[in-house]
């Protein structure tokens, strides 16, 4: 997986090089600062804490800004996520068609929950989102891009275990 | 300047060639069951390029199918979907479902080559029996009314020459260069059309205040962050007739004098956020967006905004204040947004459901438009039909429509022999309706005073298996966690009602809780800043005026009459059944049982902690809950 990383002692310039590219994407435009943050997370999985005090700097605004905006949306993370984002659906058609069982599955098998949403090995992540808009097809599971529906947990655990199959190269 | 009549000329010409045309439906439903499989499938077995191949016919000629994948055709439960449209010439349409690329090859030798449908991937009604072989005459389909997705499952979405060629643009070259934006304001307003997003404000009035609005410049914000749990009906548009879409908000854009415009749109939506910039792009391209719509002097552009996951955005000002690059924080009104909106200037702030009507109205005109639905609420409105009902969906039908016609004709009914209990409407901010409402008709007017709302269109069938007081608590949690904690009332307000809620849930409640739920959800209701919070009170208390009895039983006797609430179950063992195995006593994790071996057993309910380890090791179904 090709994700940028951080390394908080190495030289301005050089460290933020993929941020330096995004802010001129963006014109150093503050209006466009989800759209910058997007971005940085696109690129490094997740929201490093040196980028958003530089993204601060870069843009002339205060950090109070740049994090509060970082932590009020449900789909920017602090935290390294995973290369596999598991996000189960828990809208209503979901709801009470057990979409909680999926997520007990995923933490029986991944061992990530609410709690710990990211596996060590930083491979999965789990998130309990509200409606995806696939309602006809409940309880349903996004993996990544691919959406899967009408969805068993038994089935859930089939694709974990392909995932898993081909990660771990066996 | 882009000349519409070539374009379609064109497409008609290529679409005649064709003996079959093959739509394989591309939603994000029909893909999720693998309609991405079976168009592969189709392209290989048809050896296409381009979606143009030859197939042998039996009588020796050799037939053309067009292959073409479409947005959503509603029916996702049923799904993959593959259309094969009529001929115009008495061949009738043939309507798959459930396709998968096995069925492929029969398809090709059957349909294609031998004009016989394969009857085992037709519809079948689950309740008669009754096969079908065209969309229109399934129950599903024939009490709908589509004027805003008429073309949705029917055409490709990606192809702005196939929207072209059906009409599209026509009516947005004709308002720019025939119509002065107050007239268009004007036949919108004799229209009565109302924003489908849930206030229901009318959408004429608003364009009129924005073009009577001094500031420059102005803007135009298409509100595609459809958060509603169960609702979807502004993806499928998006996704299956992006163009009706954009067209809409161009016309919106001339008549209230934006020049840009943005489409936010929900980041949980990938499908749909691609298909709106493909659109965008496409019309562009075509001269249809720039410095000069059509030749004339209005100039308009716009873009796609993607969001960051935040329910509260769907209200407009949070949503304005999130294109600013802010917060995603309402603020209070007035001034309205069509005063002082984006930036501090005019902006026109429309769902995506009323821009799609738009073009409607504009061909056909108010009085046609008018024809559909009731005086107050005229023409028709999108559901998503979801939860305990036969045939879940995407419909769409007059205002007006009795709830029995949607659930009993086009849902087909409550499955697997159970009783119809309630209806939610309107999601988080809606209310439920119960039996005695079955036969009111929906419309605005008539849902808010029964204390629920039309809102985005999201109908959750809920049948005798579910507590109302634990739906009453699903939907507090949402609200309460998408609170953007702005105003206390909304803030603490929906946290109180929830912990009322758990508590009555999981037997806890007090004397006096229900009393002071509905005072602290009349509190959040009156004095709340904005939608959110003033309508997150709806569900508990249209529950509450419904179903009192019931949470009445959780309350006052800790029974709960679905058999849902885990902690208010109690759990027995049948005399007649056990055969004092011993088992459940063993492992029981509290020593609740008691019995000595080949007596019946008994549970200690005080001791009980409910976890039902005994009912699932009883190998003789002798344990229950109650």
């Amino acid at each position: 997986m090709g994700c940028a990383s951080v390394d908080t002692g190495s030289t301005r310039s050089r460290q933020f090089l993929k941020v330096n590219e995004i802010l001129q994407r963006f014109n150093r435009d503050s209006r466009r600062l989800i759209a910058i943050l997007q971005a940085v997370q696109d690129a490094y999985r997740y929201l490093p804490q040196p980028v958003l005090n530089y993204l601060a700097t870069s843009l002339g605004i205060p950090r109070a800004r740049v994090y509060g905006v970082a932590t009020f949306y449900a789909h920017f993370s602090l935290e390294p996520k995973g290369k596999y984002i598991i996000r189960i659906c828990d809208g209503t058609a979901c709801h009470v068609n057990h979409s909680q069982a999926l997520l007990d599955l995923v933490s029986e098998k991944l061992g990530i929950d609410q709690e710990k949403p990211t596996s060590d090995d930083l491979l999965f992540t789990v998130e309990r989102v509200s409606c995806i808009g696939a309602c006809g097809l409940a309880p349903v599971a996004v993996v990544n891009d691919l959406v899967y529906g009408q969805l068993a947990p038994a089935k859930l655990g089939e694709v974990l275990d392909e995932l898993i199959r081909v990660e771990k190269g066996i | 300047m882009v000349n519409l009549e070539t374009i379609a000329r064109e497409v008609n010409a290529r679409l005649a060639r064709p003996a079959y045309r093959i739509l394989v439906c591309d939603g994000t439903g029909c893909v999720a069951s693998g309609s991405r499989p079976v168009h592969r499938r189709l392209l290989e077995a048809t050896q296409g390029l381009d979606g143009l191949a030859e197939v042998s016919l039996a009588s020796g000629d050799l037939c053309r199918p067009l292959l073409s994948r479409t947005g959503c055709h509603g029916l996702c439960q049923l799904g993959p979907l593959v259309v094969i449209p009529g001929d115009g010439n008495g061949r009738e349409e043939i309507f798959y479902c459930r396709v998968s690329p096995e069925d492929v090859s029969e398809i090709i030798e059957s349909t294609l080559a031998e004009g016989k449908p394969v009857e085992r991937l037709l519809y079948r009604d689950p309740n008669t029996g009754a096969t079908y072989r065209s969309s229109g005459t399934i129950p599903f389909y024939a009490h709908q009314t589509r004027l805003a997705l008429v073309d949705c499952g029917h055409a490709e979405p990606e192809s702005i020459e196939e929207y072209v060629a059906r009409g599209g643009y026509a009516s947005l070259r004709r308002v720019v260069t025939q119509m002065k934006p107050v007239e268009v304001c004007e036949e919108l307003v004799a229209s009565g059309l109302r924003g489908r997003g849930g206030a229901g404000f009318p959408t004429g009035r608003k364009w009129l205040a924005a073009h009577r609005a001094n500031g420059s410049p102005k803007y135009l914000v298409c509100n595609g962050d459809e958060g509603d749990p169960g609702a979807f009906m502004d993806r499928s548009l998006m996704e299956g007739d992006p163009h009706r879409v954009l067209e809409g908000a161009v016309i919106a854009a001339y008549a209230s004098g934006a020049t840009y415009g943005y489409f936010y749109i929900r980041t949980e939506y990938p499908l749909a956020l691609s298909r709106m910039r493909k659109a965008i792009e496409d019309a562009r391209c075509l001269g249809i967006l720039g410095e000069s719509v059509f030749g004339s002097e209005f100039a308009f552009d716009c873009e796609v905004m993607e969001g960051a996951g935040a329910f509260v955005c769907g209200e407009e000002t949070a949503l304005l204040a999130s294109i600013e690059g802010e917060r995603g924080m309402p603020r209070p009104k007035p001034p309205f947004p069509a005063e002082k909106g984006l930036y501090g200037c005019p902006t026109v702030v429309n769902n995506v459901e009323t821009l799609a009507t738009v073009r409607w109205v504009i061909e056909r005109g108010a009085a046609a438009f008018r024809h559909y639905g009731t005086p107050l609420s005229p023409g028709t409105k999108t559901f998503a039909l979801t939860g305990r009902v036969r045939h879940t969906g995407l419909i769409e039908v007059p205002l007006g429509t009795t709830l029995r016609q949607i659930v009993f004709e086009i849902g087909g009914g409550v499955p697997e022999g159970r009783r119809f209990k309630a209806a939610q409407i309107g999601g988080p901010s809606g209310g439920c309706l119960g039996v005695q409402h079955l036969d009111m008709p929906l419309d605005f007017e008539t849902l808010g005073q029964v204390g629920a709302m039309v809102g985005s269109g999201g109908i959750v069938i809920l049948d005798d298996t579910t507590c109302i007081v634990e739906v009453s608590r699903f939907f507090m949690e949402f609200t309460q966690h998408e609170s953007c904690g702005k105003c206390v009332l909304c803030r603490e307000g929906t946290r109180q009602m929830l912990w009322i809620l758990r508590d009555i849930v999981e037997g806890r409640a007090q004397p006096g809780d229900l009393e002071l739920l509905e005072e602290t959800a009349r509190a959040v209701k009156v004095a709340s800043l904005c939608g959110l919070g003033k309508s997150a009170p709806n569900p508990v208390l249209s529950t509450l005026a419904i179903f009192r009895s019931e949470y009445l039983a959780h309350t006052e006797r800790l029974y709960c009459p679905a058999g849902v609430c885990p902690a208010l179950k109690t759990f027995a063992i049948d005399p007649d059944l056990c055969k004092g195995c011993t088992l459940c006593l063993q492992k029981c994790p509290v020593g609740a049982i008691t019995g000595e071996r080949r007596t019946v057993h008994r549970i200690d309910v005080a001791r009980c902690t409910k976890c039902g380890v005994c009912e699932a090791v009883c190998r003789f179904k002798a344990i229950a809950a109650r």
